[in-house]
């Protein structure tokens, strides 16, 4: 069955923003997708919300448009370009459900478009809970089984039917109260009457226990004639009960026999036989870890974040092949990429362990609950290649960037043994550190096994490296014989976890394994084995006998990639990595990615001439640097993953293009950099740094309040606050010197004026600047948190041109070669600099996008030694579209219990979408709706609770929401001031401590249209005002914590611009 | 545990050499090095008396991790000459674990090698073939003649003598009755007759075909086995007078005896294929299966009458034929897995219909 001609034009629908749980893996299968369709000679028409993707770039699609992911957007899409396929799976459960969606409502049939791929009836006998059930009794296949009870009786009965132990999950109750395990009759009798009695709807759940049962998952393809493949198995080390996205996973699976094995990989492929999946499919399993018992957990009929982890991990390209399938090709007509000789039909073979460790949040959402279970929280992962558990687990901790390279922890070293056994019992983001230290101190691997379910072949491992570790500690550097030192480096313990032992310098290991010649070899990812010869360069270290690497003589450049996605850190630095090495390439300069995320576009072993799948860790780097000796190195896309290695690297006299490191870190040393700002007379708010209580409160009388406080390292653990009064700063820096009395507070004015932003480039004379950013929220708020308006609204040309006059000047001055980034605040008509980064920032790819200048293109180019006047670029900034383009933050705080979801200084936001229109109301229209906030009706009941300082500039929105019919409830302080100021009829709810009902109840009551909430200080979470914002939250209440949000909302309730008077806009029709 | 810490080498044809430690049997052993890319079934891999006078190397780097347990084994014990891994698990995992790999190498006999660079070796015998190889614990330091002569000694020509059984036995059964000839069969292929059915009378390779008719079977199947198929002549000549007389079946080496006494030929791969990831396209259907393989040698120049049933779609070799007019079928895989994918498990239904009808919808 060749490729189907009559599919002309293919609609992709991506997967939108950056979320907990659907993060870069669908950038990198939606990019695949789209080329495997695009190199078929058909037309791709792309929807997604995501303006920091590589699959929105100009260029990639035919026709892109960076629209909000609903069903009303994409048919208008539809209506516009009149594709004549849907591919329905590549963007994740967004994609997918808008897909059904469509389907249901009768969409595509109306425009004639028809689903290419695994078809939508088969989607739903994977996704329904009922049909799954169904179909898993027509397949044969045991699932975990389940019964909703009302009585005593029934759960009796269901429970003597499927065997104890049962699970009991009364309906309704938050967090399971009143649930359990019951192992026997009498316990069931005990825990149902009193869950019956907790539930709400008098409803319980009983469900059979597999507890502690392996989970194991299988990656499975097939094609439109049934040809079936499995492309790789999954161990999570993590039993059943953590979420695979918050496991430690490993592939292959490790600890089954043949035997198992066959015997889920048969029935993965005869349920996606049986449903006729054309594509990839996620298979889930648990298996008793006592026998053959096993039941099927759930099935993804589509790409996935394990599909993603799979392909990364045998070099099989899961999505270019299912889109492949999708146009009509069986897996034996489609070549296998990586031997280029065999093809796509048959199952990958590795020849290596590959260990994937999630990366979480919680550094930054101090207060959320840390224990983990079947709500995944972790944003992003890092996987490593080694061909041991051990190295590839050691790998993957020093990737991670926690500041780990063993697994020796000190705040695990405190805890008693009877705290650290009831720490492992519990999984959370540190288990596997006092796992170790549970292990270190003795305690019984078959007990850890007991406590954890975790297989002993896992804690085994991890004894091992423990074991290596209390050895090294009696020894000195001059033990280290080169037969010891080799078995350390194949274990894959670092230099620097070494030399962190042994209490010496890493540079001191490295001199030994210089002396003995112990130099990692590198080894290809090749989905064979070894049994074919195979062309991709993907490549990961061993300590072994054998190099695959060629290193040719060309002229080439290592781009250092910016690991796992995290707050702060996301996905627009792959965006910029992967750019860049587009530049090189087209500049014919051979190219090199290092880079440790299995999700991103960035480590697909298409994208540069070599990938090196290696942690980022100065050793790691340094290890390539020789082998490849590259011509230079490229760190301004890499985020501070890339940033924090300059001063290591210049140490080492490697060549760095662009801004060179010493300038990097007279941005980054804040009294280096004043001295610079002082000399080019630019100003800045005024500062200073403290070390006690006393000097603080003298600084801050000095400045005047407000002023913005915080730590000048942020490890200390506090966060950035705004304080407005002795009372305020006095509780931060006793909190602050509490904490760590070592290292100063840094305490400047705050400036309550508009927020700028620049990315420039800088050739070392001229600037270019593709646009100027304005943020909609007053300065306070995160620039990654704030909505970012292009091209700014309220800005007179004279801070246009003083914008561009100090750019230039501090530019120069910094002597930055490739990208800047600066932050401004318009502080009554006065430009003050608050930030600057010398290097490539998150709001790239959008402004990129949107001025239609490829930046990192240029910058890349400009790093190269070009110079903006001979690419034709003229000093200054380039000229603005008739559309303004809006960047709006998007948050994952629903995924996150307990965690602070109001707007301030440190940021919080995951991903961002963009709105585009032809008046700010209409972007901003656009922009509220991407982001599912849903634009409140008019005549609707707004609850508002202001803090004291916010009231005055909160009127003239109070007295919009009252033009618009709007009713209030508010807190007794609130109401008071709006009756004072005019505004009749509001009604006071009772704070929580007032008894019921209070506010929190009428929040929950659903009769709350718009809450708008200012925090008075925040993480605070006993406070009213947090408890407010997570009900908001959880009951999908629109909340404002900003005015200046609010504000533009009411502007845009206002506005009465609806979904249908908005047109759609394709990204190439921005001029 | 003081064993941890002999030394030993993998001395290749080519005059590679890798060192690493012994484990299992500590003795010096020979014979021809292939790889086996599966990343589960060791344990069916050893006991499969296919390996006899072979050094297998696992390219999946952690070996052991599930232990051995006496349920899975494919024959009475290990049949191969020597395990080259990358790491063996000594701290196995598995509810039926009942050994652990060392201990059941020991005790059977079986020399075997870590710590080597098993992709290295891989990566050699792919680009020069299979060879010959050595497992030496090193302070044994051979001379190069010593060595060569060492090689020189290795003789795999009587292994599938070696493997057969003494005698014939019979399995009841209320279905097909099968002659099947045993030239160190898996076990896993007996009881997939079995689980059809199949009566079977199971004889020695070297059986007459007089004797074979004899018990007047409903069919005749040839095993899988060791070695060269030219080495075993007096079988060829066997199979030669049961065509026309009987319907013919066989599996892997069954496969090349079979074209060989309809007037084919087989030939000695590069370096064959072991492992369980080989997709097999079915010519009749177009479906393409992911199948268990193990083979050194191949099935080509079919005769006149007989075509290709299945090939391997990487490499296009023949993975099954079928008699044009005649009902003689086989292939080159193996349907019972033990190790490997049970995608092709069909074909145990597929042999009976060809005994029933012929080679129709063979």
């Amino acid at each position: 069955m060749p490729k189907d001609n009559t599919i002309k034009k293919v609609l992709v629908i991506g997967s939108g923003p950056i979320v907990i749980g659907q993060a870069a893996e669908f950038d990198y299968s939606g990019t695949q997708a789209v080329e495997a369709i695009k190199s078929e000679g058909i037309e791709v028409v792309l929807v997604n919300s995501n303006p920091a993707t590589i699959m929105t770039d100009r260029g990639m699609a035919h026709h892109t448009y960076i629209e909000p992911l609903t069903v009303d957007f994409v048919e208008k899409v539809i209506a516009k370009e009149r594709p004549d396929s849907l591919i329905a799976g590549m963007g994740g459960q967004t994609g997918l459900n808008i897909s059904c969606e469509l389907y249901d409502k009768g969409i595509l049939q109306k425009y004639g478009v028809r689903v290419i791929g695994t078809s939508i009836e088969s989607i739903k006998e994977g996704e329904d809970r009922d049909s799954f059930k169904q179909l898993m009794e027509r397949t044969n296949q045991p699932i975990v089984e389940s019964e909703i009870v009302t009585n005593m009786e029934d759960g009796v009965a269901f429970a003597e039917k499927i065997g104890y132990p049962v699970i009991i999950r009364p309906a309704y109750t938050l967090g399971g109260t009143g649930g359990g395990i019951a192992e026997n009759e009498d316990q069931l009798r005990e825990i149902l009457a009193q869950g019956l009695h907790l539930s709400r709807v008098g409803q319980v759940l009983i469900e059979r226990s597999i507890k502690g049962w392996k989970e194991i998952e299988f990656e499975v393809m097939r094609d439109g004639a049934g040809n079936c493949i499995t492309v790789c198995s999954m161990e999570n080390v993590d039993p059943v009960g953590v979420h695979t996205g918050d496991s430690i996973v490993v592939a292959p699976a490790q600890t089954l026999a043949d035997h198992e094995y066959q015997m889920l990989r048969k029935a993965a492929i005869d349920i996606i036989d049986s449903i006729k999946i054309e594509g990839g499919c996620n298979v889930q399993f648990a298996l008793d870890p006592n026998s053959f018992n096993y039941a099927v957990i759930e099935i993804n009929p589509r790409v996935s974040r394990s599909s993603a982890l799979a392909s990364k991990a045998t070099g099989y390209p899961i999505a270019k092949v299912a889109a492949k399938i999708a146009l009509g090709y069986r897996l034996d007509e489609i070549k296998n990429a990586v031997t280029k000789k065999t093809y796509a039909c048959f199952e990958p073979t590795i020849d290596y362990v590959v260990c994937k460790i999630p990366k979480w949040p919680f550094d930054k959402f101090k207060t959320a609950k840390r224990n983990l279970g079947t709500k995944m929280m972790a944003t992003g992962e890092v996987m490593a290649i080694g061909n041991s558990f051990e190295s590839a687990l050691l790998k993957g901790v020093r990737s991670l960037e926690i500041g780990q390279y063993t697994l020796e922890r000190k705040y695990s070293h405190s805890k008693t043994l009877t705290e650290l056994k009831k720490r492992v019992a519990v999984p959370d983001d540190e288990r596997l550190f006092d796992l170790a230290e549970l292990l270190r101190r003795g305690y019984r691997i078959d007990m850890v096994c007991e406590i954890t379910g975790m297989d002993k072949f896992f804690v085994k491992k991890i004894k091992n490296i423990v074991d290596m570790e209390e050895e090294l500690k009696q020894m000195t550097l001059d033990d280290l014989d080169e037969e010891t030192l080799r078995r350390y480096k194949m274990a894959g313990f670092s230099d620097k976890g070494m030399a962190d032992i042994l209490g010496v310098k890493p540079p001191e290991i490295y001199k030994l394994r210089i002396k003995y010649n112990i130099l990692p070899v590198y080894k290809m990812v090749d989905t064979c084995a070894g049994e074919f010869e195979a062309v991709t360069p993907y490549y990961y270290s061993t300590y072994d006998k054998e190099d695959e690497v060629v290193v040719s003589n060309n002229k080439k450049v290592i781009v250092i990639g910016s690991g796992p996605i995290r707050i702060g850190q996301g996905i627009e630095f792959d965006y910029c990595s992967v750019h860049s090495i587009l530049a090189l390439k087209r500049a014919g300069v051979e190219t090199i990615i290092i880079n440790n995320n299995p999700e991103t576009v960035s480590t697909d072993f298409d994208t540069s001439d070599k990938l090196y799948f290696e942690p980022l860790t100065e050793e790691d780097v340094l290890n390539i640097v020789e082998k490849e000796k590259p011509d230079g190195l490229i760190l301004q896309f890499g985020g501070q993953t890339a940033i924090k290695l300059a001063k290591f690297l210049r140490e080492m006299n490697i060549p760095i293009l662009g801004t060179k490191p010493e300038q990097i870190d007279a941005a980054e040393d804040r009294e280096k950099f004043d001295a610079i700002l002082e000399e080019l007379d630019i100003k800045r708010p005024k500062g200073k740094a403290v070390w006690s209580l006393d000097e603080g409160l003298k600084a801050a009388a000095e400045l005047g309040y407000p002023v913005l406080v915080r730590p000048s390292y942020v490890l200390g653990g506090q966060g950035m606050e705004i304080t407005y009064n002795e009372v305020q700063i006095t509780k931060y820096l006793e909190e602050a010197f509490a904490k760590d009395s070592k290292n100063p507070v840094l305490i400047d004015r705050y400036l309550l004026g508009r927020e700028i932003e620049v990315d420039a480039i800088c050739d070392g004379e001229d600037i270019l600047i593709p646009g100027i950013m304005e943020h909609l929220e007053r300065a306070g708020v995160h620039s990654g948190d704030s909505i970012s308006i292009y091209p700014p609204q309220h800005i007179s040309e004279e801070i246009k041109a003083q914008i561009v006059d100090e750019t230039r000047r501090i530019s120069v001055a910094l002597k930055v070669i490739g990208m800047i980034n600066i932050q401004f605040i318009d502080y009554h008509g006065e430009l003050n600099i608050i930030e600057v980064n010398p290097r490539s920032s998150r709001t790239v790819p959008y402004i990129s996008k949107v001025t239609g200048v490829p930046i990192i293109d240029i910058a890349t180019k400009v790093m190269l030694g070009a110079k903006l006047k001979d690419m034709g670029y003229e000093s200054g900034i380039c000229k603005e579209p008739d559309k303004v383009c809006i960047k709006v933050p998007i948050f994952s705080t629903e995924k996150l219990p307990q965690v602070e979801v109001s707007l301030g200084p440190e940021m919080r936001s995951t991903g961002e979408i963009l709105g585009v229109g032809k008046t700010l109301n209409r972007a901003l229209y656009k922009g509220f709706v991407a982001a599912g906030i849903v634009v409140p009706r008019r005549n609707g009941t707004a609850l508002v609770t202001i803090k004291p300082h916010d009231l005055e500039d909160f009127l003239p929105i109070a007295k919009k929401l009252d033009k618009l019919g709007y009713r209030f409830l508010a807190t007794d302080g609130t109401a008071k001031f709006l009756e004072e100021n005019g505004i009749s009829g509001v009604k006071v709810v009772r704070k929580i401590s007032e008894g019921v009902p209070n506010v929190l109840d009428t929040i929950r009551s659903g009769m709350v249209d718009l809450i708008i909430n200012t925090p008075n200080k925040g993480n605070r979470a006993a406070s009213d005002g947090f408890k407010i914002r997570r009900t908001a939250a959880e009951c999908s209440i629109v909340l404002m914590t900003s005015l200046d949000t609010a504000s533009a909302l009411v502007d845009v309730m206002d506005s009465n611009i609806t979904t249908e008077t908005v047109d759609v806009i394709a990204l190439e029709d921005i001029k | 545990m003081s064993e941890k810490n002999i030394k030993a080498e993998l001395i290749l044809e080519n005059g590679m050499k890798f060192s690493g430690r012994a484990f299992g049997y500590i003795k010096e052993t020979v014979g021809e090095v292939v790889f086996n890319t599966g990343m589960t079934g060791y344990e069916e891999l050893l006991t499969d008396p296919s390996y006899c006078g072979q050094i297998v190397v696992m390219t999946y780097p952690l070996v052991g991790n599930y232990g051995i347990n006496l349920d899975d084994m494919e024959s009475d014990g290990p049949k191969l000459r020597g395990f080259v891994v990358r790491e063996k698990c000594d701290f196995p995992s598995n509810f039926r674990c009942e050994m652990d790999l060392d201990d059941f190498l020991r005790q059977n006999k079986i020399t075997g090698i870590e710590g080597v660079d098993t992709r290295a070796i891989t990566r050699t015998i792919r680009n020069v073939g299979t060879m010959k190889g050595i497992i030496t614990l090193r302070g044994a330091d051979l001379t190069e003649s010593q060595i060569k002569r060492k090689f020189e000694s290795l003789n795999n020509k009587n292994v599938i003598r070696d493997m057969t059984i003494k005698e014939k036995y019979e399995i009841p059964g209320s279905g097909k009755h099968i002659a099947f000839i045993d030239m160190g069969t898996k076990k896993g292929i007996i009881k997939g007759f079995v689980q059809k059915g199949c009566k079977l009378t199971v004889f020695p390779a070297f059986t007459s075909a007089e004797e074979i008719l004899s018990v007047n079977p409903d069919a005749v199947f040839l095993s899988n086995g060791p070695g060269d198929p030219k080495d075993v002549p007096e079988i060829v000549d066997m199979v030669k007078q049961i065509v026309g007389k009987k319907p013919l079946i066989g599996v892997c080496m069954g496969n090349q005896l079979i074209n060989l006494a309809l007037g084919g030929n087989t030939k000695k791969m590069k370096f064959g294929h072991h492992g369980g990831n080989h997709p097999v396209k079915d010519l009749k259907t177009g479906r393409v299966y992911i199948t268990s393989q193990n083979h050194e040698y191949v099935a080509c120049d079919l005769p006149e009458d007989v075509e290709a049933a299945f090939v391997n779609i990487n490499d296009d070799t023949i993975e099954g034929i079928r008699h044009k007019k005649l009902p003689i079928f086989s292939v080159q895989f193996h349907p019972e897995a033990c190790p490997g994918p049970l995608d092709s498990g069909f074909l145990f239904d597929r042999f009976i219909e060809v005994i029933e009808r012929g080679n129709e919808n063979a």
